[in-house]
């Protein structure tokens, strides 16, 4: 909008554009944690209870901004319509954890199963891998397909894959002498913790304890203090991995590979008369894409201690796609904003809410909608309004459902507004402005046609 | 004409098609391989009976709900997701109504946990005695609200939530009917709690045992009335398609949507009676498949939704003849796979046949005849 007269005049002022774009980013997570701090204060959360939410905060959102950017490479730049996410997220973490599982080289008791006991980053470079290439295997054959068609194939996909971990002749099996397999319907146990596994690569395990211990008793958040630690750094370490992931995203979205991903996206039979061959940019991006999804699903899983096939279904998908949609797909800095939003604000913020609510009153909720909604004949609403607080976990989903009709309604572009980044490398907005080699735009263009109508 | 002019045809349809052939000819296999099985008896020919009388009844369902779906999907141009939920929705309606009757109004248990469905194990269907013999009012009743209320709720999504948004891309349509989805089934859970309710008395279910070759295939009561109700709804519409002014308006608008404007067609008249038939019949299908399951639970259409897809795919999408079909194909695929691989990845089976039928023959097995 305004950035498209803005970004026309030179370097300087795109910098500018682009320290707005990190300042609201930071204002952003800086408010949502803020808020959280606020809503603990309410609660007379000790500092144990705080550090925790807030490590817990971070994570969620550090997973949803990295899943909505890699789902922005997919349909914000290629207009890939993917809606099979979890499923490469499953087969990622699956991956790494029959690789980096310990090793069981005798019959292990029922619902035990190894692994080929690897090291973890090797587990992980396997897990990104391995959805990679199973995002290879789906491109190859479905991308000629319709969008719609595309999307229909994706979510199957990632159903086949919850009911191959599902099944029970898979769940353990000899491979090579050792005792692996997908667990079946009790899942996999994960036996690794990946902040030890860090540290101790460093060989930092020893002083992190002793530093967590004595830190711990200085500011008193009672005894144990070494998860509440690893809560902290798991987060930071996503963060850093979320920044990993912006940067190459960005990288990718304004080199001459992602212009023709957002031609691809704008009109694909153009792109082709201009001599591209559109299946091998769409096959790498999804592929990329893909990896990407697989990394986002090993990082959100692997600190869980377990996982079971059921935790994969397609809802997580929606949820990716609910934070993009908040964000405005097309833009980086719009996924990790709507990253941010979706797990503070829709994801965790009704719970948070509805336990302060519980902390500050006292609130007996009945069992049923009946009792709930009965009393209202006496015009009394305080069970209904009980029985919202108390089962807020369905009715956050509720919302989040009418939260993505309403942003289709009024704002299918976003929060942000217009801020899908345009294929062309010259910003498209008045012609008298100087167009030598200035980066796209990163919130100047229109909506794909619009551009005619200049 | 001659052996060799088939041979010769059917040299050509393997270089021109070699995945259609390869589908073919693994096709052919299995059904010969099926005739060993149950030659050689390693398959009872009483199991294979059971197995194709599953694949019938949800065949039937799923053909009688992609209906619903295939006709929006050609007319309205969106994939709708969220019409796995719109049948949950007029299901618990619907039994919420036979468990009201059943209960005698309040008479036999709280009329909140009968209006509920049990929410909370507070009342079961088995102690209310339902069953299509042993309750057919109930019943009854439970049907025609079933069909009431689905066709009610898809008439408020409608007006709405897609009214407003119709002349957008049908990809705006499905990330919206994604959210109606997320909406409704929540709400329902919101409603009347995440329990899975067993909602009929299996002892009052009246069943013949018909002999087959090696052994007996069970048939009851509640399988015959969802062969009967389908078999009629079926026939209904395709009177109503071919025979009455709306029909042809709607096949119209099916095949060419501007066509049938300059035609003077009332468009959204075309589309309101769309949601009305497609609606009342998945909320039928869905009220019959509670009651042949035995069960009920709150996302129990969601998780059936890839199939009906699978089944309006495969007859292709527009065709409500195809749709039947279809259905009954993947009811058919979903129970008989078990006989060739393990039983908890038939519906992967199923979904494997829809990703081929996209892959290779994205018009669906009945290609050109859309027929409404």
């Amino acid at each position: 909008m305004s950035g498209a007269e803005q970004s026309a005049d030179d370097r300087g002022t795109l910098a500018a554009v682009w320290e707005q774009d990190a300042v609201k980013l930071t204002a952003l997570v800086s408010g949502l944690f803020a808020a959280y701090v606020v809503g603990g204060l309410l609660l007379s959360y000790g500092l144990r209870q705080q550090l925790n939410e807030l490590a817990q905060l971070s994570f969620f959102i550090a997973v949803f901004a990295m899943l909505a950017l890699a789902l922005n490479l997919h349909w914000g730049y290629t207009g890939l319509f993917n809606i099979g996410v979890i499923g490469f997220m499953g087969i990622g973490i699956y991956t790494t954890a029959i690789l980096s599982k310990g090793a069981t080289l005798t019959e292990p008791a029922a619902g035990t199963t190894g692994g080929f006991g690897l090291p973890l980053w090797i587990g992980i470079i396997g897990g990104v891998v391995a959805a990679g290439l199973f995002g290879g295997l789906v491109a190859l054959p479905a991308l000629r397909l319709r969008a719609d068609y595309f999307a229909i194939v994706t979510v199957g996909l990632s159903e086949v894959v919850r009911f191959t971990l599902l099944e029970q002749s898979l769940q353990q099996g000899q491979v090579l002498g050792y005792w692996v397999g997908l667990g079946g319907g009790s899942g996999l146990l994960l036996d690794f913790d990946p902040v030890d596994r860090l540290l101790g690569a460093f060989g930092l395990l020893e002083s992190y304890t002793r530093f967590s211990e004595r830190t711990g008793e200085a500011i008193g958040i009672g005894s144990n203090p070494k998860p509440v630690f690893d809560g902290i750094l798991y987060g930071l370490v996503l963060l850093v991995f979320l920044v990993g992931f912006y940067v190459l995203l960005t990288r990718v979205g304004s080199s001459p590979y992602g212009r023709v991903l957002k031609a691809i996206r704008e009109d694909e039979d153009a792109t082709k008369a201009l001599g591209k061959d559109t299946d091998r940019f769409k096959i790498k991006a999804f592929v990329i894409g893909c990896a990407l999804m697989g990394l986002g699903g090993i990082l959100l899983y692997a600190s869980q201690g377990a996982i079971t096939p059921n935790a994969f279904r397609p809802r997580i998908t929606f949820f990716v796609w609910i934070a993009l949609i908040i964000g405005g797909a097309g833009s980086n800095t719009g996924s990790v904003m709507g990253g941010a939003i979706f797990a503070a604000v829709l994801y965790q913020g009704p719970i948070f809410f509805s336990n302060v609510i519980e902390g500050s009153f006292e609130i007996d909720a009945v069992n049923t909608f009946a009792q709930a909604v009965g009393p209202l004949a006496a015009a009394d609403p305080v069970p209904l309004l009980a029985y919202t607080v108390d089962n807020i976990g369905q009715l956050r989903f509720v919302i989040m459902g009418l939260v993505l009709i309403y942003l289709m309604h009024n704002r299918p572009e976003g929060i942000l507004g217009h801020r899908k980044e345009t294929a062309s490398t010259i910003p498209l907005g008045r012609r008298r402005a100087k167009t030598g080699g200035s980066p796209p735009a990163t919130d100047g263009g229109e909506e794909n046609r619009g551009v005619d109508g200049e | 004409m001659g052996v060799s002019d088939s041979y010769e045809r059917g040299r050509e349809f393997l270089i021109e098609d070699p995945i259609r052939a390869a589908l073919v000819i693994v096709f052919v296999v299995l059904a010969l391989d099926l005739v060993r099985q149950l030659a050689v008896g390693q398959t009872q020919f009483s199991e294979f009976g059971v197995l194709l009388k599953d694949g019938l009844m949800r065949g039937l369902f799923f053909g009688l709900a992609g209906i619903g779906l295939s006709m929006t999907y050609s007319i309205l141009n969106f994939a709708n997701f969220a019409h796995g939920d719109l049948i949950t929705g007029g299901a618990f309606g619907g039994v919420a109504a036979t468990y009201v009757i059943a209960g005698g109004f309040g008479t036999e248990a709280a009329l909140g946990s009968l209006l509920l469905v049990g929410a909370g194990g507070s009342v079961f269907g088995a102690a209310l005695g339902i069953g299509v013999a042993t309750s057919p009012l109930a019943v009854l009743a439970g049907v025609v609200v079933a069909a009431v209320a689905s066709i009610a709720l898809a008439l408020i999504i409608d007006r709405f939530v897609y009214k407003p948004i119709r002349d957008r891309s049908g990809i705006t349509l499905l990330i919206t009917s994604i959210g109606v989805a997320f909406a409704l089934r929540y709400l329902i859970v919101f409603v009347f709690g995440p329990g899975r309710r067993g909602v009929t008395d299996p002892s009052g279910i009246p069943s013949v045992a018909v002999p087959v070759i090696d052994g007996t295939v069970n048939v009851d009561l509640h399988e015959v009335s969802l062969l009967v109700v389908a078999v009629v709804l079926m026939l209904g519409l395709h009177f109503l398609l071919q025979r009455t002014r709306l029909g042809k308006a709607m096949r119209a608008m099916a095949d060419n949507e501007d066509l049938a404007r300059i035609t003077g067609i009332p468009t959204e008249r075309v589309v309101r009676f769309t949601w009305i038939i497609g609606a009342g019949l998945a909320g039928v299908a869905g009220y019959m498949f509670v009651l042949w399951n035995e069960t009920l639970h709150w996302f129990q259409f969601w998780s059936l939704l890839l199939p009906v897809f699978a089944a309006v795919i495969l007859g292709g999408i527009g065709s409500v003849y195809g749709a039947i079909a279809g259905g009954l194909v993947i009811g058919f695929v979903m129970s008989l796979s078990v006989v060739w691989i393990p039983g908890g990845l038939s519906r992967a089976a199923a979904f494997l046949i829809m990703i081929a039928v996209l892959l290779v023959r994205p018009e669906g097995i009945f290609a050109g005849r859309s027929t409404a």
